[in-house]
C-alpha cells in the first residue's frame, strides 16, 4: 500500500503522544482556526526554578502532518528549558519525522507556532518578557494575522477585514468591518481578545463591528 | 493488510466490469481497423457499423436514437467542447453572457472561469441549503446577451439532482442553449431526451464501471457547436482523431449492465450507511438533499474533524473514501460545493463523500461505519473543537 507520508509520521498520527489538555496551564495558545483547516492548541506546565517544561500536551483540529507535528514538538520540548523549547523550528519538527510533503507546510508550521505561542502566554503572564516593547498598532497588526476569517479561509488582515486599531493607555481598541450580527462575529471577538488581552502592557481589550 | 481495499470512491472512478473488458477485446485484436467511410474495405466497414452500433445504444438509453452524440476522451472533454464549442459559434452573433450554477464540477466551472478571462461576463447561480438552483433566479438572469446556461443534472461531491425540466424549459422559453453535465446522474438516474428539452447533454463511463478515456457529448439537431479538433472529418466534424472504438464499444456495454435492480440495490445500501451513521455516530449532517438525491452518493460531515484525518485513517484500513476537506485537495481549497450550500469552512473540511457502485456489499457498510465510529471518536478526543457548539446553518435530517 502506498501513503502519502512516511512510516514515522504515520505512527505519530496514528499514536499521538501527549495529547489532551491540562488543567490550570502555566501558558497556553491556539494557533489556527477550523476556517483554515487546521487548528492546534498547546498547553504547557513550567517548573518556576529551572524554567523547564514539566508537562506539555496538545489537541489538534487538522490533517495528519498537522497531528504528527503536534506530538513531535512536545517529545522535542518535554524537559527542555524555555528558552531551548523556544527554538524548536519546523524544519527540526520535519527532521525528527523523517521529513514532511513541502506543500504541508502550513499545516505543521501550526504546530510549531502553537508551542512558540503557549511559551510567549506563559512569559507573558509571569513578567518574564525581556525587552518590554510597549504595544503599537503594528505589534496588534502583527498578532491579528493570527485571526481567521473563517469566511475566505485567510486571516481578518490580509482580508482586510481590520478598519482600524487603536493603542491607547493600556487600552486596546480593534475595529472590525463586519456586522454585530454576523454568523462569525463571537468567534472572531474571542480569538482576538486571546491574541490581545496576554500583551504585557495592555489592560483592556475592546472589539467593534462596524458595518 | 493483503485483503482487497473496500471502495467507496465510485463518482472519482470505478472498477471496470470484466464483461465489459470482454466486450472491447475484439476492437483490439480483431477489428482493429480505422472505421473508414461506406467505400472503404471491409474490417474498417465493420469497424464504423460497430461504432455507430455503440452510439446508438448510447442514444437510446438516452431516450433519442436518432439524435446525434460525439464519442470523447471523456466528460472533461465533453462539457468544454459544449460551452466553448457554443460560444465559439456564437459570439459576435448574440452576446458574451453565460451561466452557470456555482456548484458545478471543475470541466464547467472552469470553462466558465477561462471565458471569463477572455472577456465574457460569467453569471454564477447561487444554490439552496440543499444544493437546488431556482428556476426563478435562472430566469431572472437571462438577458438578451446570454447564449448559454450549463448546469449539472446531478452533483458530483453531494448528489443533488436539479430541476432540468424546469430549467430546459426556461432556457428554451428564452432561446438560449442549454447544456447539463450529467456525469453523475447517467445511468443511475433515468434521463428521457424525448421529453426532455435539452440541447448539448455530457455522459461519461468511468463513474459507472466503464473504461476511463471514454466519454460522450450529445448535441441537439441544429445547436451550433464549433469543430473542436482539427483534423479528419471524424464525430460529425466535429472532433478530428482515429476513434476510440474499443471504448465506445465498452461504454455501450457499461450501459447496457446497469439495471434498474442494481440502483434500487445500491440505493438501499447508501441508504443503510446514511443509517447506520446517524445512528451510532453523534454530531454529523448529511450534505445535499434527503430525496433529491443520486442513489449512489452519501456525503456527511463529521463535525469537530479534519477530513483528510479520516480518509488517511480509513485508507491505512483499507478503505477508500473521498473528502471536500482543502487538506485533501492538491489545490488546498475547501469544497466549493459545501461553501456553496451555505456550509462554513468548518463543515466542508469535515465533510466524507462515499459513493456506491456495482461491487459494494452490505458488510462493507457496517466495516466502514465501525471503522468510521473508531476513528472519528478518536480524532475528537484530541480535538480542541470538541467542546465548542456547532456552526451555523445545519441541516437537519
Amino acid at each position: 500500500m502506498k501513503f502519502p507520508y512516511n512510516e514515522k509520521v504515520l505512527e505519530h498520527f496514528r499514536n499521538p503522544r501527549n495529547v489532551g489538555s491540562i488543567e490550570n496551564p502555566d501558558g497556553k495558545s491556539t494557533e489556527g482556526s477550523p476556517a483554515c483547516g487546521d487548528m492546534v492548541s498547546v498547553y504547557i506546565k513550567v517548573d518556576k526554578d529551572t524554567k523547564k517544561i514539566k508537562d506539555v500536551k496538545f489537541e489538534s483540529y487538522g490533517c495528519a502532518s498537522n497531528i504528527a507535528t503536534g506530538s513531535i514538538i512536545t517529545e522535542l520540548a518535554k524537559g527542555k528549558t524555555l528558552e531551548e523549547a523556544k527554538n524548536i523550528d519546523w524544519k527540526q519538527a520535519s527532521d525528527a519525522l523523517g521529513g514532511l510533503p513541502k506543500i504541508k507546510t502550513h499545516c505543521s508550521v501550526l504546530a510549531v507556532d502553537g508551542l512558540r505561542a503557549a511559551i510567549a502566554n506563559y512569559e507573558e503572564k509571569h513578567g518574564l518578557v525581556k525587552e518590554k516593547v510597549p504595544t503599537t498598532k503594528e505589534i496588534v497588526l502583527k498578532r491579528l494575522k493570527h485571526v481567521m476569517n473563517p469566511l475566505a479561509g485567510l486571516d481578518l488582515v490580509r482580508t482586510n477585514l481590520i478598519s482600524n486599531i487603536k493603542v491607547e493607555n493600556g487600552i486596546v481598541e480593534v475595529e472590525v468591518q463586519l456586522p454585530e450580527d454576523h454568523q462569525f462575529a463571537n468567534n472572531i471577538r474571542e480569538e482576538i481578545l486571546e491574541k490581545l488581552e496576554s500583551l504585557w502592557d495592555i489592560d483592556e481589550v475592546t472589539v467593534r463591528f462596524s458595518l | 493488510m493483503e485483503r482487497e481495499t473496500i471502495y467507496f470512491d465510485n463518482a472519482a472512478s470505478s472498477r471496470m466490469d470484466e464483461r465489459v473488458l470482454e466486450s472491447m477485446k475484439p476492437y483490439f485484436f480483431d477489428v482493429y481497423a480505422v472505421a473508414t467511410s461506406e467505400f472503404g474495405y471491409s474490417l474498417g466497414i465493420e469497424a464504423r457499423d460497430a461504432l455507430d452500433g455503440a452510439r446508438t445504444k448510447i442514444l437510446s438509453a438516452l431516450g433519442n436514437p436518432e439524435g446525434k452524440l460525439i464519442f470523447t476522451s471523456g466528460n472533461t472533454e465533453s462539457s468544454n467542447i459544449a460551452i466553448k464549442g457554443v460560444v465559439k459559434k456564437l459570439s459576435g452573433t448574440k452576446g458574451k453572457h453565460i451561466i452557470v450554477s456555482g456548484i458545478e464540477d471543475f470541466p464547467v466551472l472552469n470553462s466558465a472561469r477561462s471565458l471569463e478571462r477572455e472577456g465574457f461576463k460569467v453569471t454564477y447561480l447561487n444554490v439552496d441549503k440543499y444544493g437546488l438552483v431556482d428556476p426563478d433566479e435562472l430566469n431572472d438572469s437571462i438577458n438578451e446577451e446570454t447564449i448559454l446556461v450549463s448546469i449539472q443534472h446531478a452533483n458530483q461531491e453531494i448528489g443533488t439532482i436539479q430541476d432540468i425540466k424546469a430549467i430546459a424549459g426556461i432556457c428554451n422559453k428564452n432561446n438560449v442553449i442549454f447544456h447539463s453535465d450529467a456525469t453523475h446522474s447517467f445511468g443511475r438516474v433515468p434521463i428521457d431526451l424525448s421529453t426532455l428539452d435539452i440541447d448539448l447533454l455530457t455522459v461519461s463511463a468511468h463513474t459507472i464501471h466503464g473504461p476511463k478515456g471514454i466519454g460522450a457529448l450529445y448535441v441537439k439537431e441544429g445547436v451550433p457547436v464549433a469543430k473542436w479538433i482539427d483534423g479528419g472529418f471524424q464525430e460529425f466534424d466535429l472532433r478530428a482523431g482515429v476513434e476510440n472504438i474499443p471504448g465506445a464499444i465498452g461504454f455501450a456495454k457499461t450501459i447496457e449492465l446497469i439495471t434498474e435492480e442494481e440502483n434500487k440495490r445500491i440505493k438501499n445500501l447508501r441508504d443503510y450507511l446514511i443509517e447506520k451513521i446517524q445512528k451510532e455516530i453523534p454530531d454529523t449532517v448529511l450534505n445535499g438533499h434527503p430525496e433529491k438525491r443520486i442513489p449512489n452518493n452519501a456525503n456527511i460531515t463529521f463535525h469537530f474533524v479534519e477530513g483528510e484525518s479520516i480518509t488517511l485513517h480509513l485508507d491505512m484500513k483499507g478503505f477508500a473514501v473521498s473528502t471536500g476537506s482543502a487538506c485533501f485537495s492538491k489545490s488546498l481549497e475547501a469544497s466549493h460545493v459545501i461553501l456553496g450550500i451555505g456550509g462554513d469552512h468548518e463543515r466542508a473540511h469535515g465533510s466524507v463523500r462515499f459513493t456506491f457502485g456495482r461491487f459494494n456489499k452490505k458488510e462493507d457498510v457496517d466495516q466502514i461505519v465501525d471503522a468510521l465510529a473508531d476513528i472519528v471518536g478518536k480524532l475528537r478526543k484530541i480535538s480542541p473543537l470538541k467542546g465548542k457548539k456547532r456552526g451555523k446553518n445545519e441541516i437537519s435530517v
